[in-house]
């Protein structure tokens, strides 16, 4: 689903097709793989009322906007939900809810979906009960997120949802992914996202005890085209190997400022979800301008659409089209220089600190260190995190990195680089 | 790329529910959506898809894709129609109904 071959394309036209609205970061679960802002308790206060909510979903539809996205943190702790979904269907939207599935119940489902709520992705962390509840960084005496997910999900397929089930991909998880599909199968779900973790923030943080080696992809990679070759197109799977992997960048957003558009809990308008740990830059919020500026104006979404700021190796680059680059956030956390070449690219003259991370993963797992559960008392966290892994030098030097930007972002977090399909139709 | 699904003249078609066919203006185009996604459609498509609601044979689509655009040519209406609904087939926006 890229948008090479394209006859028509949607981008390019200057419009956004995609908003999402993180309508709170406050989140149930603490997740060992988050990507949200390591201070996300200090957003609680400035969180947008749905009367603002309600004003930017109508700029945005008036833009041009089609999809729109309810996500956070957790977007079900806002009670009214419901009401902000109505309306974006009223007015139009393709409505999607991004969720853990924490929060909903049977009668809430039921309310969504007279709402006009078309679609859920759930998240999910693994068929295991064990390893799902430690992914999710949960004590399941208080709160057993596995049995929660699984029967939610059981309550959205009864209503008659489309559904994606989202799995962010780790070596805790991978070895189960015949299961999880299976799994999936037996739940009707449409879409399987076996989605890479996305390393910013709290991620970051855990990078080395999560990420998993070459071959445990490439044996996935295998489990995931037989699964495939079964089931036919009654399901539709989405797995790449990830960017630290492949040699070259994920097509970030489908390029800054292109189609994609997130608006964080407290209104600032950003170019994607992890975009405000590029400290150079100011996120004005739309609680003092118009959408529409924010997006054709500000120097924000300006700086790196097209490919007029692109440095070498990007310049001169013939995939510089189909990749702009790859992504600005992670070419900063690793090299220090958000303008660099994503490090991911193998055309990078950074891109031995991919390498690097890879190899600082392998030696991790022989340490046997511990997952560090999300808390909300970050900084602490990343200290402890950093002396752990003081046989680690990239670890900690990532970890300190994190502690300087102090950052932003979302949860479970695949880049949404498909996010616009192919136009293609008819001869 | 060759198409795994035959489309035979017979049978009737419905958009998969999965995916939503209406008329985006911003985009002077019919367009689908679904999860996470979106499809233009060129005036074409969006003709042959209007059919697809399960009360027309494709032969009875193809009559009345002859008679909207007024071609002559029925045969070769009729290859295409049937081109376009195999590769929507392939790419699951539709699906046959007994």
């Amino acid at each position: 689903m890229t948008k090479a071959g394209s006859e028509l394309s949607i981008d390019g036209d200057g419009k956004p097709i995609w908003v999402s609205l993180e309508l709170t970061y406050q989140c149930p679960l603490s997740c060992v793989f988050c990507s949200n802002p390591l201070d996300f308790e200090s957003y609680q206060k400035g969180e947008m009322s749905a009367a603002e909510w309600k004003r930017v979903i109508r700029e945005a539809r008036d833009m041009g906007a089609m999809q729109i996205g309810f996500t956070g943190g957790e977007p079900t702790l806002r009670k009214d939900l419901e009401e902000l979904v109505g309306y974006a269907n009223e007015i139009g939207f393709y409505t999607n809810l991004i969720t853990s599935g924490i929060g909903l119940t049977a009668t809430r489902l039921k309310v969504l979906k007279a709402a006009g709520l078309k679609h859920i992705q759930l998240g999910f962390q693994s068929c295991d009960e064990n390893v799902a509840n430690t992914l999710a960084g949960v004590d399941s005496a208080k709160l057993n997120s596995y049995r929660k997910k699984l029967a939610i999900a059981q309550e959205i397929k009864a209503l008659g949802f489309p559904m994606v089930l989202n799995i962010p991909v780790t070596r805790q998880n991978l070895p189960q992914v015949p299961e999880i599909l299976q799994l999936a199968e037996q739940l009707g779900v449409e879409y399987v996202e076996l989605a890479n973790v996305q390393y910013y923030n709290w991620a970051l943080v855990n990078r080395d005890q999560l990420m998993p080696s070459r071959e445990e992809l490439e044996w996935a990679e295998a489990e995931v085209n037989r699964f495939r070759e079964r089931v036919g197109d009654k399901m539709t799977i989405y797995f790449v190997i990830p960017d630290y992997f492949d040699g070259r960048p994920k097509a970030c957003m489908n390029g800054w400022g292109s189609i994609h558009l997130t608006i964080a809990p407290d209104g600032s308008a950003l170019p994607c979800s992890q975009a405000r740990s590029l400290e150079t830059l100011t996120f004005p919020s739309v609680r003092d301008h118009s959408l529409q500026w924010l997006w054709e104006e500000s120097a924000t979404f300006k700086v790196y659409r097209g490919n007029e700021w692109m440095k070498e190796p990007c310049r001169s680059c013939d995939e510089k089209e189909q990749d702009f680059g790859g992504c600005r956030c992670q070419a900063l956390a690793l090299t220090g220089d958000a303008d660099n070449t994503d490090p991911a690219c193998s055309k990078s003259p950074h891109h031995h600190i991919v390498q690097q991370a890879i190899k600082s993963a392998e030696l991790a797992r022989e340490l046997k260190q511990p997952l560090l559960v999300r808390e909300a008392n970050s900084v602490v966290a990343i200290k402890r995190a950093s002396k752990m892994s003081a046989a680690n030098r990239v670890a900690s030097e990532e970890a300190e990195c994190v502690n300087n930007t102090g950052s932003t972002c979302r949860k479970e977090s695949s880049c949404k680089s498909r996010v616009l399909s192919d136009g293609e139709a008819v001869e | 790329m060759e198409s795994t699904n035959q489309v035979l003249l017979q049978e009737r078609y419905i958009i998969n529910p999965v995916f939503l066919f209406r008329w985006e203006e911003s985009q002077d185009a019919h367009v689908l959506l679904y999860p996470e996604g979106v499809v233009k459609l060129n005036q074409t498509a969006a003709a042959i898809l209007k059919h697809c609601t399960g009360e027309l044979t494709v032969d009875q689509s193809v009559d009345r894709l002859v008679a909207e655009f007024g071609q002559s040519d029925r045969e070769v209406i009729t290859q295409s129609v049937v081109k376009f609904l195999e590769a929507s087939r392939d790419k699951g926006w539709i699906r046959i109904i007994d």
